[in-house]
């Protein structure tokens, strides 16, 4: 591995994400509330959610951590948000699937941005820092 | 010394990571280990494995003389009085919590105070947090300078007659602070508190008199000092250990075992229950060797000539910042952070050019708050890095501030 694979990790969508985190910020009224942290490096993250009907109808994070963690958090916002729950989770399951480099059949589901993410199954002690965001979101719905 | 014929002792540094030559920075997590202390542990399993203290055959007296072999080594290499002073632990982390467990619940009460410090390691915080809950005493941090150094003034100030242990590290794992501990001793002493040192980053790089410094309690770890991982060391003064209860008991402790009570074994079996890490001992005791063939007093100087170059190195990088107070008060530890980079990209991006660096909040949440961040970079050196190595560092941090730069 080069100096040059950091481009497989660090994509251009990641450090736009990074940079220009969407949904940041805190939800009005009572949303459920799921404050996570990786103890092993700091990272943290309060996701906030509003689900109604089975529906992430909204998502919104706030906290601190590189790049990968940052960024995963603002992708996962954005494509869970509008989602069923259900669908939420099935792709949380295909994220977690996408880390530990299996083949993944996303069917119906649109990854998007989550795509480039892909490239950090290759650097498994940033792994954690992907997937944290998407377990805040799991325990989340399941408080529901 | 010639760090160059050292490194040749050291297998593992000489192997290609991510397709470059490795550069480790990161020994004050744990050190690598010279042949002559795989070796010694490869020999005592090939040759003398055996219980210690038990049986009479030979291998047995083998295995029992090369453990307390490692016991005299370490009795010389700090220092203490005697053998009796030091016991065998798994580590600092059991070390700091024997004292806590026995010594701190069985001498503290309401209205006493222990006191640390806000550049220790969680294993010397939190063992007292449970001591301080247990007991109904208080626990209180002494201040820090701006620079990261210990404010005396402070010190002087909170050291009380309220005051019963006060606990602190020799050296900040993520500062490279080398705390005045003999002073502190003194003020402590007046007061009749006792004092317990965190050794974990001060054993490997500095020359250790338990005497001269006269603290009651020095604990620290084999595998930060060329050593195996799961031994460490507990020296604590003989008529201390003497009054302490024991906190594991069961086989190799005992004196005598009746139905309902049992009698402990004299210092220092008494607090080694369970068959003790023979082979961890044996390594630590070959590490010893290995560090007295160095010389303590050069490998401080190797340390401190290393630190003072690559601070200068370092600061050439603009917008990396570097914390904890100038070279000259430090030991062989940078921590840093390189504006708008989070130190964990930094220690990936250096990864795939095969620098290893920490990054993280180095087991010391208080302090990085006190630093006002959430994490760090950390490169840590030891008597196998030269000034080669550094540049390897600055290169790959210049890269780094480079690659960050441009895709933003």
């Amino acid at each position: 591995m080069s100096f040059d694979n950091l481009d497989t990790l660090y994509r251009q969508v990641i450090m736009d994400h990074y940079k220009h985190p969407r949904n940041r910020g805190k939800l009005e009224g009572d949303a459920l509330v799921v404050d996570m942290n990786n103890p092993t490096c700091g990272d943290r993250i309060q996701l906030q959610l509003e689900v109604e009907d089975g529906k992430v109808k909204d998502a919104k994070f706030d906290g601190e951590g590189c790049s990968i963690s940052m960024s995963s958090a603002s992708m996962m916002t954005q494509a869970v948000k509008g989602k069923a729950v259900e669908d939420a989770l099935r792709m949380s399951e295909l994220f977690s699937d996408m880390m530990l480099g299996k083949e993944i059949d996303p069917g119906d589901l649109e990854l998007g941005d989550i795509e480039a993410l892909q490239g950090v199954a290759k650097f498994p002690a940033r792994i954690k820092c992907a997937t944290l965001a998407w377990k805040a979101m799991e325990q989340g719905v399941e408080k529901k | 010394m010639d760090a160059r014929s050292i490194r040749e002792q050291f297998p593992i540094l000489n192997q290609e990571v991510n397709g470059h030559p490795l550069v480790y920075l990161d020994s004050s997590a744990t050190s690598h280990k010279p042949l002559a202390v795989l070796e010694a542990v490869d020999a005592y399993y090939r040759n003398d494995n055996s219980n210690v203290h038990r049986g009479v055959h030979t291998l047995g007296t083998r295995a029992t003389d090369k453990y307390e072999g490692a016991r005299e080594k370490v009795q010389q290499f700090i220092n203490a009085r005697s053998t009796k002073e030091v016991i065998f632990t798994r580590g600092t982390t059991t070390a700091i919590n024997t004292v806590a467990h026995s010594y701190a619940r069985a001498n503290l009460k309401p209205g006493d105070e222990v006191i640390i410090t806000p550049m220790e390691h969680h294993s010397n915080i939190i063992p007292w947090q449970q001591a301080v809950k247990a007991t109904g005493a208080t626990l209180k941090y002494f201040e820090l300078n701006d620079d990261g150094t210990l404010n005396m003034d402070d010190v002087k100030k909170s050291i009380g007659p309220q005051t019963k242990i006060v606990a602190l590290t020799h050296v900040s794992n993520v500062l490279g602070t080398i705390n005045p501990i003999k002073e502190i001793v003194e003020l402590a002493h007046r007061q009749n508190a006792v004092v317990l040192v965190d050794g974990a980053q001060g054993a490997p790089h500095l020359k250790v008199n338990v005497q001269e410094i006269d603290c009651d309690f020095y604990c620290f770890s084999g595998h930060k000092m060329c050593g195996p991982t799961g031994i460490g060391i507990l020296y604590g003064k003989q008529e201390l250990l003497e009054e302490m209860e024991p906190v594991e008991f069961g086989g190799e402790m005992i004196d005598f075992v009746h139905l309902y009570d049992s009698t402990w074994k004299e210092l220092p079996w008494k607090f080694e229950g369970g068959t003790p890490i023979i082979a961890g001992a044996i390594g630590l005791g070959a590490a010893i060797d290995f560090l007295n063939q160095i010389g303590m007093d050069e490998i401080e100087a190797h340390d401190q000539k290393l630190t003072n170059y690559a601070m200068e190195r370092m600061r050439e990088i603009e917008g990396l910042e570097i914390y904890g107070p100038a070279a000259d008060k430090r030991s062989a530890v940078v921590t840093f952070n390189i504006d708008g980079v989070h130190p964990h990209d930094t220690a990936t991006a250096l990864d795939t050019m095969g620098i290893a660096v920490r990054a993280g909040h180095h087991c010391a949440q208080p302090l990085m708050r006190w630093l006002n961040a959430t994490a760090t970079a950390r490169a840590s050196m030891y008597v196998y890095n030269t000034e080669d190595d550094i540049d390897q560092l600055v290169s790959g941090l210049t890269r780094t501030k480079e690659f960050f730069g441009n895709v933003f």
